[in-house]
């Protein structure tokens, strides 16, 4: 039978082996968590703590400033040590809140659990909202936001997504192994949420354990399970549209467009533990892995742990670290020190020696084509990355750079060592200021 | 042959004529003036007038009643060229040149991490504030070096981007292009500049810079009204910048530099020479 998917992509050596037969450990917790008020695409949280404060796990200490915002959470039990900046993932020194846990982990007072049954919808939308639930593939998007979708574009169809196609990273995979009876509480009450009439969940062919595993647990809930076929970006919310609902998200709009709604298996195991447990977001799963570490694993790590801490329950470093991702390979983010903490995106961390990393020189495009025919969004990326090199924005725009959902591929397949993805980025980033200011 | 030498001769001459009058009838009027404005302007379209390019500032010199905006690359002589045209009385500029605040090139500052990607500082501005560990240095991708329409910026072997003292003509497109605002219009006739951008405190710039502004106070000491100290940051008051010598001479990170004195270590321009030197006022 042939896997749906969707034109275009291609498969980099995943290197899912060293850690997919792996369990999930839980990591002790370390000396000091660093929470940064900004783990979320929207406004960051206000601090509503102060330094000396004693905080309960689960307690709010940042507060949702708007609608596209969340709260954040205390990870744990203990003493508030500092609420200064702190640097972030993003590489800059970003608002946090500094806590050292009493070790005691204990609850806070918790949000009583809700009937999904008798709970009306916006009860339901306002726990996600006050759990802090975002999107857990990586994006971070508050999943409270994506599940309101106005009232003229009714949604018909929920996708879940399985499909992990970045390399390395084995967590949805594991939590799908183990913990399928919550993702399946989760679904539910997104189904309840939108009001769909179908439900798929998309699964990269690579996991058969996983496929076979959630097709006996979704028989009869009136969710299809579908393999899709082993391919870079197959885990993009449109390229997963296209393969599993078949149509395609218009150039600049949203899936909500198309009737679709996709959610990460993770975020759905977020959503039925804020729901039925009245549990926020202060836990995920997260791949530890690369060349560059002793012994890759699944963590289940608190946000806040310093990637130091998570090394270090991974047997420590292969030698001095060339390269640090918080992420998948291909689109993760590159960091400048282990002293990061984790934060609610963080679905996986990479450590890449020297050797690992090696740098060819750039040469001059040879017009082969390649990243053309990778390029999942369909358009010109060597076009539009020439555009982009001689500050030519307009015609870059002309070219679609917008619809570069920015997966890296172009730049991978370059037989030039073109940074083309990056030059793409660098358009956006000038035809967005252009935008702002007209 | 003959008929088609009468035909095609026939067609050209009925089209000259038809041309010709088209040319007469549907003439449009230009103001000469215009024209004799716009040969005297560098031709750079630039843009720094504030009018789009040479041709759009010919245009409102010619409509207005005197000169509202200064041609910066011209300078005094355009200027008074443009004055005469028009008979519009002369406006006074005063010259300028744009300064890179900054040596610390790569051999000099330390780097926090190593940049891959597109070669634009706005680019790696992006990433993490630079790859720089200073905040405020050249990054040194030449942004600047390529916008520059006079060709007056080089980039040095070590990474920092050079302003020609004698091609500049002040134009302000690179000013505008550093994402880090490195670069400072100032007056031509001062030569003396504090070259540095960051108002991190001194003992943190000792860790990522040999030779930034460390707010030592030593410069202002010795020439009181030359230099004001502003967030950790010394800078020259212009207007007492033929006072700067003894700073100059005493600045321990030697980040003061007068450019009478040559451009920073690794630039292949020459020393300037329409650079006067430092006079004592009477």
């Amino acid at each position: 039978m042939k896997l749906k998917t969707f034109p275009g992509g291609l498969h980099p050596p995943d290197n899912k082996q060293w850690s997919a037969h792996k369990p999930i450990e839980t990591c002790p917790l370390p000396a000091e968590l660093i929470v940064p008020l900004s783990q979320h695409i929207g406004a960051p949280a206000i601090p509503c703590v102060a330094a000396g404060d004693v905080v309960k796990k689960g307690q709010v200490i940042g507060e949702a400033k708007g609608f596209v915002s969340v709260p954040v959470h205390a990870p744990t039990s203990g003493t508030v040590a500092a609420v200064e900046d702190r640097l972030h993932p993003m590489g800059k020194a970003l608002p946090a809140v500094v806590i050292t846990p009493d070790g005691d982990d204990a609850w806070g007072e918790l949000p009583p659990p809700l009937d999904v049954q008798s709970a009306s919808v916006n009860e339901l939308r306002d726990r996600l909202r006050d759990c802090g639930i975002v999107g857990m593939g990586g994006a971070t998007f508050p999943a409270h936001v994506k599940l309101s979708p106005p009232e003229e574009k009714p949604i018909h169809t929920l996708i879940l997504n399985g499909v992990e196609c970045e390399p390395y990273l084995t967590a949805d995979h594991r939590l799908m192994l183990e913990e399928a009876e919550t993702i399946l509480d989760g679904i539910a009450i997104l189904q309840k949420i939108l009001g769909v009439k179908q439900t798929y969940l998309g699964i990269e062919a690579n996991k058969p354990d996983a496929i076979a595993l959630m097709e006996k647990a979704c028989a009869g809930r009136d969710i299809e399970v579908v393999p899709l076929e082993v391919k870079y970006p197959q885990g993009a919310e449109k390229q997963l549209i296209l393969a599993i609902a078949g149509c395609e998200v218009p150039s600049g709009g949203l899936p909500m467009d198309v009737g679709v709604v996709v959610q990460n298996v993770g975020t759905c195991a977020a959503v039925a533990d804020a729901v039925l447990r009245g549990i926020p977001l202060i836990e995920r799963i997260a791949t530890v892995s690369g060349p560059g570490i002793k012994e890759p694993k699944n963590l289940k790590i608190r946000i806040g742990m310093p990637l130091a801490h998570l090394v270090e329950q991974c047997g420590g470093l292969n030698g001095e670290p060339a390269k640090i991702i918080m992420g998948g390979p291909m689109m993760g983010m590159t960091q400048l020190s282990l002293a990061v903490p984790a934060t609610r995106g963080t679905s996986g961390l990479l450590l890449f020696t020297a050797e690992n990393v090696p740098l060819r020189p750039e040469g001059p495009c040879i017009r082969c084509g390649r990243c053309v025919r990778a390029c999942p969004a369909h358009i010109l990326p060597t076009t539009i990355a020439a555009y982009a090199r001689l500050d030519l924005f307009e015609e870059a725009e002309q070219f679609n750079a917008m619809d570069c959902i920015e997966c890296g591929c172009c730049t991978y397949s370059c037989p030039a060592a073109l940074p083309l993805v990056q030059a793409i980025r660098h358009a956006k980033g000038a035809i967005l200021a252009q935008r702002r200011k007209v | 042959m003959i008929a088609a030498v009468i035909s095609l001769g026939g067609i050209g001459l009925s089209a000259a004529v038809a041309l010709g009058l088209a040319a007469k009838k549907f003439a449009v009027e230009s103001d000469p003036r215009e024209l004799a404005v716009l040969e005297t302007l560098p031709g750079a379209n630039c843009g720094a007038c504030g009018y789009p390019g040479c041709s759009g500032y010919a245009k409102m010199v010619v409509s207005g009643d005197k000169l509202a905006a200064v041609c910066p690359p011209g300078g005094q002589e355009v200027m008074e060229k443009i004055a005469n045209i028009m008979g519009f009385a002369p406006i006074t500029t005063d010259p300028q040149v744009a300064v890179v605040r900054c040596q610390g090139d790569n051999a000099k500052a330390k780097l926090k991490y190593t940049y891959i990607g597109v070669t634009d500082c706005v680019a790696a501005q992006k990433l993490a504030d630079g790859p720089k560990l200073c905040p405020g240095g050249c990054m040194g991708l030449g942004t600047c070096a390529r916008i520059c329409p006079f060709g007056a910026i080089e980039m040095t072997q070590e990474n920092l981007a050079v302003i020609s003292r004698e091609k500049c003509t002040g134009c302000g497109k690179c000013v505008a292009s550093c994402p880090r605002q490195v670069i400072e219009l100032t007056p031509l006739d001062a030569t003396t500049h504090v070259l540095c951008n960051s108002h991190d405190k001194g003992a943190l710039i000792r860790k990522y810079c040999e030779i930034g502004c460390i707010a030592c106070q030593i410069c202002k000491k010795n020439a009181p009204d030359a230099y004001v100290i502003e967030d950790f940051l010394a800078r020259v008051v212009y207007e007492h910048h033929l006072e700067t010598g003894p700073g100059v001479e005493k600045c321990p990170t030697k980040c003061i530099r007068d450019f009478a004195g040559g451009y920073p270590q690794g630039s292949s321009f020459a020393p300037p020479t329409c650079a006067m030197p430092p006079q004592k006022v009477a």
